[in-house]
């Protein structure tokens, strides 16, 4: 029969590791519906027919975040005929908080107490059994690094998942065991026997959830019982119970765990005295950071990256197809949907995976190590004034080079509202396909100056600051915030398995969630560029998209570029950025355009004055990103809702800057336009939504019982 | 009455009373900060905000504006 075991554990508890370890290579990594939450399942490696289905790392089973909602939903509704909670040997108070909850839901536990060989390296030592007796369940030693233990935790809990039946532990004492039984009598009938004590507590605690699973008289004689008992023992309902089940951990952990006599720094204390260091954290951070980018994108990442478009596809697949479809007689038209639509869209896509595949192994040894939560304990006072997280710096740092491993970096960010805010931001920093671009503008209309690269890359700073502002005081946008209490977990070494399988599960999923938006795209823009709307095939300045082009134009002649030219030039970019310099180059006629575009600089004068050309760049450079990024949005906020609303946020803030740009720019010159009025109120608009008070935060609760 | 916030590096305190809105009281809670606890404070991030503590035998951080909702008093 099928059976499904749940994988439950604290961060940090080695979960992760044991998960690989039973499942050896056979994961699928996806989503939980309706979160942004990664979900795994895999078979286990034990026996086949076993589905291990690996929970989101939690603390607790509270109601106030996604991972646990999801996690306590999946358990509450069967879905697991037992589960396996990973205990952290060396965190045995914390990481119990969690199977009391487990066990109160009556679902069979067996506790894989991990990191035993941490517990013996240091001379401690650990009474697995008399733990066992007092929790009422199973405790299996095992280690999930060396791998051992395993073969005895999976015959225990497929045995345990035999069992077909709930019983939930009851180790509450005193007034609240009283009062929870009472409880208890009232909803009895109006919920299953398995879990009528799970919900007794949850609505001792006020569970916003389990409010609407009883008729209101019901519920509210429970409430009376649950207010006496308030107002007798002096605090909240959810407070007593917190408490009570630290005095319950309190007791069972007496005498279980003994330290060795050894005393001294641990080397995670002796690491953080220099990585956490007042003066040494910051230089640290500096170099880890240039690290990752060196070798992501310009060095290993890079080369791959250049290997696979140039050698790979322009010079060998896109030739060589085109040419064998040609040979077998296959039509023009046909021809060129193919290879340059479909092939380049595919090729586009696998250009990226070098440069991802060592950003993930990069941060999956971060993560893996512990370094990750330095990182954000060190540069979250920076960041949080902007509504972004102290791990936004990855992504910011790597989009410099390339928005799309900077976009799927923020994955690492737990916060579900700053990950997203990152996520949109990211790609307002200057990427390297932005390059040509700045110098095609620089080189025709400022001599070549390099204030016009500085100034791009502070106004990249300055927007993904400002908008991290606006995009937090949204209330009721990208998911509810959470408090910052994070734990700082011991260094280890990074397990190889764990390393590689995040690489490639991440990888994978690129190329899958983004890599069909990129070829869609593509084709599409493909189509644009090569046929009117008669469908007859004509040379680009002639083309569906050049008309769309001209449409579009008026919108941006307060802007100061309202030529036809201008507008295609930026439409092709959501191609890729570079593609800006070639666009142009077609639409002046000419055949080749160099990297920084001096055949056509003398032409871009005639469309645009310096000032509008600098409207223009700072237009392309904050606008929607290419289509590899939006789709690498997607894979983050999760739905084409919010990845339309975050693009359509992107192109109407560089719309508000490049328009400002200009009319200021205009009003300064001596010159000013009518435009100038809606300009200055869009500016001061902009400001009120950066430094308005949004009022109380909406998940605010009062203090008091409810 | 003391609150987190204003405990230096290396003090070690008892937790009183922990307050503030449901979420973070929670989550404080789960966490391990609860009335009778012990403290220790061990170092402020290299900016200042925010403050490494040992509870429980392991390291938390939070930021000085969540640690004001924790009341203490020495040891």
């Amino acid at each position: 029969m099928k059976k499904n075991i749940a994988l439950i554990g604290n961060p940090n508890s080695g979960k992760t590791t044991l998960f690989n370890a039973l499942t050896g290579g056979s994961q699928r990594v996806g989503n939980w519906p309706g979160v942004t939450v990664e979900k795994k399942e895999g078979k286990l490696r034990q026996a086949r027919d076993v589905t291990v289905t690996d929970l989101p790392g939690v603390y607790s089973l509270s109601p106030y975040s996604p991972e646990e909602e999801v996690s306590r939903r999946f358990l509450a509704e069967g879905s697991a005929d037992a589960v396996i909670n990973v205990v952290d040997a060396t965190n045995l108070e914390r990481n119990l908080i969690l199977t009391i909850q487990l066990l109160e839901m009556g679902i069979p536990v067996t506790v894989a107490l991990n990191m035993s060989d941490v517990v013996e390296r240091r001379g401690d030592t650990v009474d697995e059994k008399k733990l066992s007796e007092r929790l009422g369940c199973p405790v299996i030693r095992v280690s999930a690094l060396k791998r051992e233990g395993l073969e005895n935790l999976a015959a225990t809990v497929l045995e345990q998942a035999s069992y077909g039946m709930r019983i939930p532990k009851k180790f509450f004492k005193g007034e609240l065991s009283k009062a929870i039984s009472e409880i208890s009598g009232m909803l009895e009938g109006h919920i299953g026997d398995d879990l009528l004590y799970w919900y007794s507590i949850k609505v001792m605690e006020h569970d916003p959830h389990v409010q609407g699973a009883f008729p209101s008289p019901v519920l509210e004689r429970a409430l009376e019982t649950v207010r006496r008992t308030e107002d007798s023992l002096g605090d909240d309902g959810e407070a007593i119970v917190a408490s009570a089940r630290y005095e319950v951990v309190d007791s069972l952990v007496r005498g279980i765990y003994q330290k060795s006599e050894k005393g001294g720094k641990s080397l995670t204390d002796r690491i953080d005295e220099v990585v956490t260091n007042r003066w040494l954290a910051i230089p640290v951070f500096a170099a880890v950071m240039f690290l990752v980018y060196y070798l992501s994108i310009t060095s290993v990442g890079g080369y791959m990256t250049d290997w696979v478009n140039e050698t790979v596809f322009e010079e060998n697949v896109l030739p060589r197809t085109a040419d064998w479809l040609a040979g077998m007689g296959v039509e023009d038209w046909l021809v060129s949907l193919i290879v340059n639509g479909i092939i380049t869209g595919v090729g586009a896509v696998l250009g990226f995976l070098p440069q991802l595949l060592v950003l993930f192994l990069l941060l999956a040894l971060l993560e893996d190590s512990g370094y990750m939560a330095r990182i954000a304990f060190v540069m979250d006072r920076i960041l949080r004034r902007f509504g972004l997280s102290g791990k936004s710096f990855i992504p910011i740092i790597v989009g410099t080079g390339c928005a799309v491993p900077g976009i799927m970096a923020s994955r690492t960010i737990e916060d579900e509202r700053d990950r997203k805010i990152t996520a949109m931001t990211t790609s307002f920093m200057p990427c390297s396909a932005k390059l040509p671009v700045i110098a095609l503008i620089s080189g025709a209309l400022f001599g070549g100056s390099a204030w016009i690269a500085v100034s791009v890359y502070f106004i990249g700073v300055f927007s993904i600051l400002v908008s991290g502002v606006i995009l937090k005081k949204i209330r009721g946008a990208f998911g509810k915030a959470s408090p910052f209490v994070m734990e700082l977990p011991d260094y280890h070494v990074p397990s190889a398995r764990n390393v590689v399988l995040s690489m490639g599960d991440r990888s994978w999923h690129f190329v899958k969630k983004a890599g069909t938006i990129i070829v869609l795209a593509s084709g599409l823009i493909w189509l644009l560029t090569s046929y009117d709307w008669g469908l007859n095939p004509v040379g680009a300045e002639s083309s569906m998209l050049a008309s769309i082009g001209n449409a579009l134009s008026p919108a941006f002649s307060p802007l100061g570029w309202g030529d036809w030219r201008a507008v295609v030039g930026t439409l092709s970019g959501l191609v890729a950025k570079e593609n800006i310099l070639s666009t142009f180059g077609i639409l002046f006629g000419m055949e080749a355009v160099a990297e920084d575009g001096a055949e056509i600089w003398t032409y871009m004068a005639t469309i645009m004055t310096p000032l509008a050309g600098f409207s223009f760049l700072l237009f392309n450079m904050l606008c929607a990103p290419c289509f590899a990024a939006i789709g690498a949005m997607r894979r983050e906020l999760g739905s084409w809702k919010e990845t339309a609303l975050a693009v359509g946020y992107q192109c109407a803030f560089a719309y508000v800057v490049a328009l400002a740009v200009y009319q200021f720019g205009l009003a300064i010159q001596g010159t000013p336009s009518f435009w100038l009025i809606p300009a200055a109120l869009l500016v001061i608009g902009t400001g009120y939504l950066f430094f308005r008070n949004p009022g109380e935060p909406e998940d605010e609760v009062p203090a008091e019982a409810a | 009455m003391r609150t987190l916030k204003d405990v230096e590096e290396g003090e070690r305190v008892k937790v009183i009373s922990v307050s503030g809105d449901r979420i973070l009281k929670r989550r404080l809670m789960d966490m391990g900060i609860l009335k009778g606890c012990e403290i220790e404070v061990l170092k402020a991030a290299p900016l200042g905000d925010p403050v490494e503590f040992l509870v429980r035998g392991y390291r938390l951080t939070l930021r000085k504006k969540d640690a004001e909702s924790v009341g203490v008093e020495p040891l």
